[in-house]
């Protein structure tokens, strides 16, 4: 069986996982298959799973809402109109200010901002930014995390002293200054890498940021895992039918590594939107008045005493979010690894 | 091991000096950075711009004007771009608000863990262990300013249980220094708590099946003195180490959420605030100073760990 999950952790009390073995006749299922049916009876996972689907399913409709029920659209402020709850009309902001709550009705939804703009609607315009931006943060941190881990630990010696120092270097930084600090100067000047040119207020700066801040969370558990499996037969075999580096890094180590890639993707996620709502509030990640539920969070905390509903909304959705991530990812961790301590940090 | 710790302290001083150029070049490289625009204020005359920029060095080389601000830093002559205040004067000054929260937090969060983690391995299974590792889970999934604005309104602001916001030193008046920081702490303990605790309790519940234990048992020991001499002793190993690192992680900067929702006035929140003013001076020393804690705690502890266990001094 090719599949030996990571070394570097520490595998102690096999005897559950041998009584599974023996119970359910395994014979000719594959780790994948086996995985798979673990995850499948972890009831709370799935639910889970299907939670963040819904909430992603929501957030990909968000156009429809907007014209179909709410007649509104994220930008758009209602600051003089009147909309009519239980028959009486009111104001969507008042004289002095006061944004309406939740009216559970189409229009208003879940109230108004300050800006007389439907919070429901920036919601859920703000879920695909704040989605968006997870999942593309943490495939990309995947992706270099895999391109690191597997050349350090696959060299080793020079190579591998490079790319560590430079993971402690990242490693050593406050995360949130690190971020802060990125963001602020991207922001101000966008980025230029030759040919490549980013404008400052482009979603894919606080992607970038994000993906480089974990980088070191997730590279370094993979070079460790490259280090053990680089000594192992198969990939001597490689070598000796006369495999050069690149390809016994592609066909014998990276399939190695794709369930350590799966039970860190979900975490990562979870973790890469509590950055970015934490860059937005300090106002270092997605850039007003384009929503995020960072954003949101941030406009809603600093105008609390007006509408306590400005902060809870999003962030009630947020938190949902990120549980369900979390939740599903320890599922999926279990299934894959039942074994490992593999704890992603903050 | 004295070449181990020599090793380590040439590396310490090697990251952190690493630290310092990334984060200087971070500002100075990036186009509309100009710091003289951000010294003269509105409408400056070209004039006042060079003689701005000569004075400040700004038309130096890089690498010169690198050299006299770290030198600055050390000397404690840094000034802000911005308010013209001295740098390391404000660090100070704001040093006893972080290093309150950050401590008091931290004795929060291990006591709180600890005890959550080791009540829900002992109840493993059963309902008052999934309500709390569900608690848990919901701990490590909300944002920190998010919690900590709520808090601060409702029990602040709203029902005036608490202070809303502000710090009240130590010296002054312990009770209200005291008063005025649970909210803070709390906020910045949840996610710990949430973290440490799901750790312990898979750490308990893999020593609870350990040789020794069974043997505590086997002689007699009384259930709570296996668990408390030789279970938790032995699971709380990995989280002290742990308990480290992320302490220095919050000493030095990681609190910048909670101290700008509270309003505390520390070292984070000075650096939040410089960072949208792209004052370098203060955020290239305050990154410095969170960095020297991170560091510093990281070495401290894989120096006890080597100590510990020989076989660690190998790598």
């Amino acid at each position: 069986m090719a599949t030996e999950p990571a070394t570097e952790f520490t595998f102690e009390g096999p005897v559950a996982f041998e009584e599974e073995a023996k119970r359910e006749r395994v014979a000719g299922l594959g780790p994948w298959a086996l995985a798979l049916r673990r995850l499948r009876r972890n009831k709370t996972a799935l639910a889970f799973g299907a939670l963040f689907l819904v909430i992603a399913g929501l957030c990909l409709a968000a156009p429809y809402w907007a014209n179909h029920v709410a007649h509104s659209d994220p930008y758009k402020n209602h600051l003089t109109d009147t909309v009519t709850v239980g028959g009486k009309k009111k104001d969507v902001v008042k004289p002095n200010g006061v944004p309406i709550g939740p009216t559970w009705r189409g229009r208003f939804l879940l109230g108004a901002d300050s800006n007389g703009r439907d919070i429901a609607v920036r919601l859920l315009y703000g879920g695909r930014t704040s989605l968006l931006i997870g999942v593309g943060a943490a495939l990309s941190t995947a992706l270099l995390s895999v391109v690191f881990g597997v050349v350090a630990g696959y060299f080793r010696g020079f190579t591998d002293a490079l790319v560590s120092r430079s993971l402690d270097l990242i490693w050593s930084f406050p995360v949130i200054l690190l971020g802060v600090a990125l963001g602020t100067a991207l922001a101000l000047g966008g980025l230029k890498i030759g040919p490549i040119e980013i404008q400052g207020d482009s979603k894919l700066i606080p992607i970038l940021i994000i993906a480089v801040v974990y980088v070191p969370y997730m590279a370094r558990p993979i070079r460790g895992q490259v280090l053990a499996l680089r000594e192992k037969e198969f990939v001597e075999a490689a070598r000796a039918q006369g495999a050069g580096p690149l390809r016994i890094m592609f066909t014998e180590i990276l399939p190695n590594l794709s369930s350590t890639i799966v039970v860190f993707l979900p975490l990562m996620i979870a973790n890469a939107i509590l950055l970015e709502a934490a860059l937005s509030f300090l106002g270092a990640g997605v850039r007003p008045p384009n929503p995020s539920w960072g954003t949101m969070i941030g406009d809603g905390v600093e105008k609390i005493v007006t509408g306590p509903h400005l902060a809870v909304v999003p962030g009630l959705m947020l938190v949902l979010t990120v549980l369900a991530l979390n939740v599903f990812g320890d599922g999926v961790r279990d299934a894959l690894d039942p074994r490992a301590k593999l704890h992603l940090e903050h | 091991m004295a070449r181990f710790v020599l090793r380590r302290v040439v590396g310490m001083v090697a990251v952190l000096f690493a630290i310092s150029v990334f984060t200087f070049l971070i500002f100075n490289v990036i186009p509309n950075g100009d710091p003289a625009l951000r010294i003269a204020g509105r409408h400056p005359t070209r004039g006042q711009l060079e003689t701005i920029r000569s004075q400040w060095g700004f038309d130096k080389p890089i690498y010169v004007q690198y050299g006299k601000t770290m030198e600055k830093v050390f000397t404690g002559d840094l000034v802000s771009y911005s308010t013209q205040l001295d740098v390391d004067q404000e660090i100070i000054n704001d040093i006893p608000r972080t290093f309150c929260l950050a401590i008091g937090a931290a004795i929060m969060w291990m006591v709180l863990a600890t005890v959550l983690g080791l009540y829900t391995a002992v109840k493993a299974g059963k309902f008052s262990d999934r309500f709390l590792t569900v608690l848990a889970l919901i701990g490590i999934s909300m944002p920190v300013f998010w919690v900590g604005a709520l808090m601060n309104y409702y029990l602040g602001f709203k029902w005036k249980i608490f202070p809303n916001g502000g710090y009240v030193p130590l010296t002054r008046d312990p009770a209200q220094w005291a008063y005025h920081l649970i909210l803070p702490w709390t906020a910045l303990s949840l996610l710990f708590i949430g973290v440490y605790s799901r750790i312990l309790r898979s750490n308990v519940l893999d020593t609870i099946n350990d040789d020794y234990v069974r043997t505590a048992r086997a002689k007699g020991l009384s259930e709570r003195q296996v668990m408390l001499r030789h279970v938790l002793r032995n699971s709380l190993i990995p989280i002290i180490s742990l308990w480290g690192l992320d302490f220095g992680a919050v000493l030095g900067g990681g609190a910048i959420l909670t101290e700008t929702v509270f309003d505390l006035q520390g070292v984070g929140q000075y650096a939040a605030e410089s960072i949208g003013q792209l004052d370098v001076p203060p955020v290239l020393a305050i990154t410095m100073f969170g960095a020297f804690f991170i560091v510093v705690l990281n070495t401290v502890v894989d120096i006890i760990y080597a100590a510990l266990d020989p076989r660690i001094r190998l790598t």
